[in-house]
């Protein structure tokens, strides 16, 4: 994966995916109605301000509740490279992994970030860098077997790959 | 060095002999649930490119969230996915006619003591309460386990939940686990395996247990076990012929945490809004006028806790500032509450009956908030929004208190019969 560039949107601890992505919603299953609704009972202008390559970055426990993978596939569909949390709901994790959403596990991030700062993010040394106002800060490596996957584009290409090799 | 149930049902299903907390293994589930969300599985499973499941036996799809069909869009989707079901012959799917997935499962004999069991929807934790491993994935996970029978797992490490002493009359299971929510918070068991010990836990109905494995989730288990005794062995037993081998964790089982609760001390809880580890006794917030009351769902809508509803609400009306909806966790469930009586007891008072499924749990249909409105509901989840208007106030409590709540038109403490 290649370096990542964009304007973060920052958001706090605990952020569900009932807000991330509504229940209403859920009989939704095409990406691209999907990102019209992205965290859309959390942040109203998040739809309109986001753009291809912009980064999220969030607290602790980063989307929490339901299974739902619209969750992260709805910030994929919007454009999102990455999300930074300082820690992930388990579900969450698994699903962006499987969605090749790009995710970082970073417990210093909120101290050098905030909302419309420009970061560049090298997910493969974990270095994020604050453009707007300076400040570094290393995510904790991915497992090689995780980055595989996302390297693959998510869970579904990595399998046509390995059964094409097997 | 001793193992916990977790890491022996793990190792069990890899078919690998010793497995330890943080090893990545591929494991072989023996269950895979879905509910609509089916319909996104199966979408994705024919992008895969592989003809054939993996083993259909080992599907099955319980439809639940919007039932009958809500909107058009939701019958396109169950009409699909029943179309997939008849092309593939998968033979355990459950039409809008049979109930909520986490109370189907084991009525019709998937939960199964020492398998393992992975299923679309998060609250699948709930199953461990027959000593299942049991947890929620994605839809995209699930349609890589229909199409090559495995997923990738980390074994967690695991918390024990060890009980003292017993219940006082008018607190429950329910308040039992809000107040372990409250204790380790949203994320206490992030990634984690729970495990649940004690007198009153081996004294508790199957039913009851399930309330405890079910909300687990809300502390972000991975999964939870009760392990299994005699009468969870009978009540399998009388719902399969399946053969099962009971899976419970040595003694010498190294944990990460040990969490003791003194139930003597325990009072009744309530989660408010809206977070479901903000977790309050119900005597702190009491007086606050409820506008409605929801008994039901995968976490308190099986018999015993129509019964407690009923028994409370026998003679009486509901408040008249407060629409009170019950929700029969399955067509099973319901019939059983029609042959007691209950069902003509909340009728009487006022009640709203609503067909088994998640109605408005989820914010789907029958029986959504309006903004300003606080509603004290028996479901798991009260996050902003989760019942409609992103206004309106969810409290989360046990039937005993949601039902003495929409008598007094406030939340109320539990009348305890002496
Ligand atoms: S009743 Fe509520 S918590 Fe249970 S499966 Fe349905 S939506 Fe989920």
């Amino acid at each position: 994966m290649s370096t990542f560039r964009g304007k973060t949107f920052v958001y706090g601890d605990d952020i569900n995916t009932d807000v991330i992505f509504p229940g209403r919603y859920l009989n939704v299953f095409d990406p691209a109605e999907m990102a019209k609704h992205a965290m859309e009972d959390l942040d109203k202008d998040f739809v309109k301000n986001a753009a291809v390559g912009d980064i999220v970055v969030a607290g602790k426990y980063f989307g929490c509740g339901s299974s739902r993978e619209q969750a992260a596939t709805c910030l994929k569909a919007v454009g999102i490279s990455v999300v930074i949390a300082k820690s992930f709901a388990r579900i969450f994790y698994r699903n962006a992994i499987n969605q090749g959403l790009a995710i970082m596990i970073c417990p210093g991030i909120d101290e050098i970030v905030q909302m419309g700062d420009q970061l560049e993010v090298d997910p493969t040394s974990g270095v994020i860098k604050n453009l707007t106002r300076g400040g570094e800060r290393t995510a904790k490596p991915l497992p090689p077997f995780i980055m595989g996957i996302l390297n693959d584009g998510g869970l579904i290409p990595h399998l046509q790959k390995s059964m094409k090799s097997a | 060095m001793g193992k916990t149930m977790a890491e022996k049902i793990l190792a069990k299903a890899a078919k690998s002999r010793d497995v330890s907390p943080g090893d990545l293994l591929d494991v072989y589930p023996d269950v895979a649930m879905s509910h609509e969300n089916a319909g996104l599985v199966s979408k994705v499973f024919k992008t895969i490119g592989v003809k054939k499941l993996y083993d259909s036996d080992r599907i099955v799809i319980i439809f639940d969230h919007r039932v009958p069909a809500e909107s058009v869009k939701t019958a396109e989707g169950h009409k699909a996915v029943r179309d997939f079901v008849r092309e593939n012959g998968i033979r355990n799917f459950f039409d809008i006619n049979v109930g909520i997935c986490h109370q189907v499962l084991p009525e019709y004999g998937f939960c199964r003591p020492g398998e393992v069991l992975v299923g679309t929807d998060s609250h699948t934790t709930t199953h461990g309460a027959f000593g299942v491993f049991s947890t929620g994935i994605g839809a995209t996970e699930m349609a890589a386990v229909w199409a090559t029978g495995k997923l990738w797992m980390m074994v967690p490490e695991s918390i024990k939940i060890v009980t003292k002493g017993n219940f006082k009359p008018g607190v429950y299971s329910k308040d039992l686990i809000l107040h372990l929510i409250g204790k380790l918070r949203a994320d206490g068991a992030d990634y984690l395996s729970v495990e649940f010990y004690g007198e009153a836990i081996e004294k508790m109905s199957i039913a009851s247990r399930m309330v405890l494995t079910n909300l687990s989730m809300e502390m972000g288990a991975k999964a939870a076990m009760v392990p299994p005794d005699a009468k969870t062995i009978e009540y399998v037993k009388s719902v399969t012929n399946k053969p099962f081998d009971v899976v419970i964790a040595d003694s010498d089982a190294k944990y990460r945490q040990v969490v003791e609760i003194d139930l003597s001390r325990l009072d009744p809880q309530v989660a408010c809004p809206h977070g479901v580890d903000n977790v309050k006794p119900v005597s702190e917030i009491a007086g606050l006028p409820i506008h409605q009351a929801l008994l039901g769902s995968c976490t308190n809508g099986r018999l015993e806790d129509l019964e407690i509803g009923a028994k409370l609400l026998a003679g009486r009306k509901i408040n008249r500032e407060v629409r009170m909806i019950v929700i029969p966790a399955s067509w099973k469930v319901y019939r059983e509450a029609i042959d007691k009586g209950y069902i003509s007891t909340f009728i009487d008072a006022g009640a709203v009956i609503v067909n088994p499924g998640c109605g408005p749990c989820l914010g789907a249909h029958e029986g959504l908030l309006a903004g300003g409105e606080r509603c004290i509901s028996s479901t798991n989840r009260n996050f902003k929004g989760r019942m409609g208007s992103t206004e309106a106030e969810v409290y989360l409590a046990s039937p005993s208190t949601v039902v003495a709540s929409a008598i007094a038109g406030k939340i109320t403490l539990p009348e305890v019969s002496s």
